[in-house]
């Protein structure tokens, strides 16, 4: 990290540490959902921005380690550890056997097949009811106990998800920076050179889903614990192209890009639908207006005005 | 037997349904490579512009009228004036007709209120009759007609027109259709129109038979994308034989594994797709 860069960043981080103890409960709990989406639209942007695979079904690994935490915390009482490890554990597992059917696909094809894939993971949430209780979903997924601390009360678990948050912010960042992300980058702009000069497009785009789909996987688990309830919602379409929706409006291809997205979508919705009941009207058109205003993203956009 | 009888026989006229709704889905990724998350919204759309004219002019003609003909204008608005800046960018394209399907979900929210509703159909659809073990449902045949006789329409149009011909010719290759001189973007706000129109048209059809609802714009379109994937990409046989497939499994999925029939529908989608990424009948 270059010095022009670490100063915000740090005064970020510490503004992030600082700052929950003196906010009221409910700004708090915003601020948490944000930083557990961010997490989500920053793997997402790990295909978007980096690989330039667009998922239709990033929500299936989302959701799929939510539901772990449920079904695992509800009826065998698991420890946070042992949820935490299997839900990341089943993101990756299913996002490594579905990057097997997916990444052969290229442009539209691997949008229908990602959206397709996030189906079977849909319907099987939605009809599978002994396992998944169907649309009624799981409830009453209890926080847990850390180090004798309880995450019952919003501050500490804000706490949880800020270190969760940091952390996948460090090894995402680690990733894009490492030769392994660069040739990932490469593979974005020219598929084609990058395979003349010998570098396994397929292995590399592959890890690529992989990876996402364990990131999405742990803001999955956290998002379990800190809603309490996992539905279908959760695994649904309208998920995933929400999180494409931030990823697209923060600026693809950066890591601040989607926490920015992230942090737009998630106030953007949980103010307006306290001032007005037509809000999903005016979420489809912030998506309407998205595209046909900034093409780039916010971060897009910012850099273009600073030129 | 009586149980496989109704069954295939529910499936076949559900089958037929979502022949309505998938022709022009496929009409339109084949011409266009669009991934429309609106479509569904367009069979939604039509059921309620279809049950409100079915309510002030107690006709069922110009309910299905109505309904196909006022959406397939909202598609050709949302061609002529959004998706045709977006040419070939898939990613945009998605994000946009998302924005277009939530704004229609709350609209018809909005307009129509959270109740469910069934169309009146005539007196003489809304009969049954028994054949040998089985009852058949008259509205449940009307259905089929419908779809057979979309069928034979859209398959002559296709196949022995000139406007059909340009339309298999961009389907093949846009690039190579648009230099011999056929209007592309024209034919795309024709097919996009058209694709709106048959999805609004399964929408009164079905308004009669699942109703309409909060929701059903959702809920049918993973259908829409599975007829279209299962049977191939832009393919008009294809759609044919993949509403037929996805009818029967579905039918048969519900009655047989009701915990996995959301599986067993989409995961020979997902298969298909892994082995073929152009559907069954599609070509590349």
């Amino acid at each position: 990290m270059t010095a022009r860069r670490a100063i915000p960043f740090s005064a970020c981080a510490a503004l992030l540490l600082a700052v929950p103890p003196f906010l009221p409960p409910y700004p708090l709990t915003l601020l948490t959902q944000i930083l557990i989406f961010a997490i989500f639209a920053m793997s997402l942007d790990l295909l978007l921005g980096y690989t330039g695979l667009a998922s239709l079904g990033h929500a299936a690994y989302f959701g799929i380690a939510a539901y772990a935490v449920a079904i695992l915390a509800t009826r065998s009482q698991a420890s946070f550890w042992v949820c935490l490890l299997a839900a990341v554990f089943a993101a990756t597992a299913v996002a490594a056997v579905f990057g097997f059917v997916a990444i052969r696909a290229v442009g539209v094809y691997f949008l229908m097949i990602t959206l397709a894939l996030g189906m079977v993971v849909w319907g099987l949430a939605f009809r599978w009811v002994s396992v998944t209780m169907g649309d009624n979903g799981i409830s009453g997924i209890a926080r847990p106990t850390l180090f004798g601390v309880s995450l019952a009360s919003p501050l500490p678990f804000h706490y949880l998800s800020l270190a969760v948050f940091l952390a996948a912010f460090a090894l995402l960042w680690l990733v894009v920076r490492s030769p392994f992300g660069l040739s990932l980058q490469g593979i974005r702009e020219t598929e084609r050179r990058m395979r003349a000069l010998g570098y396994d497009v397929w292995l590399h785009k592959y890890l690529a889903f992989v990876l996402a789909g364990g990131f999405a996987g742990l803001a999955g688990a956290l998002w379990a614990y800190y809603d309490g309830f996992v539905s279908p919602v959760e695994v649904h379409l309208v998920t995933s192209v929400e999180t494409l929706l931030m990823v697209a409006l923060g600026g693809p291809g950066t890591l601040f890009g989607p926490i920015l997205g992230a942090a737009v979508i998630v106030l953007f919705k949980n103010l307006l639908s306290i001032y007005t009941k037509r809000w999903l009207l005016i979420l489809g058109l912030v998506y309407i207006g998205v595209i046909v205003l900034t093409p780039k993203g916010i971060l897009g956009a910012l850099r273009g005005a600073r030129r | 037997m009586e149980f496989w009888l109704t069954q295939a026989f529910n499936g076949i006229s559900y089958g037929a349904l979502l022949f309505l709704l998938g022709s022009g889905l496929s009409l339109v990724f084949g011409v266009m490579r669009i991934v429309n998350l609106a479509h569904g919204s367009y069979f939604l759309l039509g059921g309620y512009v279809g049950l409100t004219t079915a309510a002030r002019t107690r006709s069922f003609a110009l309910a299905l009228l109505s309904g196909s003909l006022a959406v397939a204008l909202i598609g050709l608005g949302m061609e002529r004036f959004f998706l045709r800046r977006l040419t070939r960018q898939s990613l945009p394209q998605v994000l946009l007709t998302m924005g277009f399907a939530l704004v229609f979900q709350d609209l018809a929210l909005l307009v129509w209120g959270g109740d469910p509703y069934n169309i009146a159909v005539p007196a003489f659809l809304a009969q049954s009759v028994q054949a040998g073990p089985v009852f058949v449902n008259f509205y449940r045949l009307f259905i089929i007609g419908v779809a057979f006789a979309v069928g034979v329409v859209l398959w002559l149009f296709l196949e022995r027109t000139r406007a059909g011909a340009s339309i298999r010719a961009t389907v093949d290759d846009a690039e190579m259709a648009q230099g011999v001189g056929i209007n592309v973007p024209l034919l795309s706000a024709g097919v996009f129109a058209l694709g709106a129109f048959l999805a609004a048209l399964g929408g009164v059809v079905g308004a009669g038979f699942i109703g309409v609802y909060p929701g059903l714009d959702f809920e049918v379109l993973p259908y829409a994308f599975v007829v279209v994937i299962i049977g191939g990409l832009g393919s008009f046989h294809g759609v044919v034989v993949g509403s037929l497939v996805v009818g029967l499994l579905d039918n048969f999925g519900k009655a047989l594994f009701p915990e996995l029939s959301y599986f067993t529908l989409f995961a020979p989608m997902a298969l298909i797709l892994a082995l073929k990424p152009t559907g069954l009948f599609g070509k590349r």
